[in-house]
């Protein structure tokens, strides 16, 4: 069994199933739909960043994973409380 | 130990595709939630996991520890505020009454 194989196999089912999460985003009702693909669209960008850093043999992924991470992070605090504050209750 | 890596990674892969389903799939935003949280910790965690045992005692894999620590303390928290956002602006749940 060869490694890049394995680690080409897994980015490349990673990203195909990334798009059911990218149609949610663009159909769903509610703005927490869309905040939950978005949340999932980061999780599986990071898991892809992460496999592409062992494929690719360069340790400088693994920072921009972490720093988009914090990025998703920070970004689903700031829709939620935008969401939140338009309904009146906090 | 590349037996090992590969089982990690189909069980990364397996989860994510069971949570992209459960997301595209489900009737709710909550069970929708539930479907995208738990499942898309337990695959980057095993992902994360699979990438630190074939990196073994290197700088790359405790980078890679760093940002599954990070991931396991956020993405529950994220999850949170999204189910309690869509409580407070008073969405029903599904099949249910409040």
């Amino acid at each position: 069994m060869d490694l890049a194989i394995l680690l080409d196999t897994a980015i490349y089912c990673l990203l195909g199933v990334t798009v059911l999460s990218l149609v949610r985003v663009v159909i769903g009702p509610e703005p927490e739909d869309r905040m939950i693909g978005l949340n999932l669209i980061a999780s599986q960008v990071l898991a892809i960043l992460v496999l592409a850093a062992l494929r690719l043999d360069q340790a400088i992924f693994l920072d921009v994973a972490l720093v988009y991470a914090i990025l998703g992070f920070i970004g689903i605090l700031a829709i939620a409380r935008s969401v939140g504050n338009r309904g009146g209750a906090a | 130990m590349i037996w090992v890596v590969a089982v990690f990674l189909l069980l990364g892969v397996f989860f994510g595709i069971t949570a992209n389903i459960g997301v595209l799939r489900f009737p709710d935003v909550f069970t929708r939630l539930h479907a995208a949280a738990k499942c898309s910790t337990t695959s980057v965690f095993s992902i994360l996991l699979a990438c630190m045992l074939l990196k073994g005692w290197d700088p790359m894999s405790w980078r890679i520890l760093v940002i599954a620590l990070f991931f396991l303390i956020t993405s529950p928290v994220s999850a949170h505020i999204i189910g309690r956002s869509a409580w407070m602006r008073g969405l029903m749940p599904w099949g249910g009454k409040r």
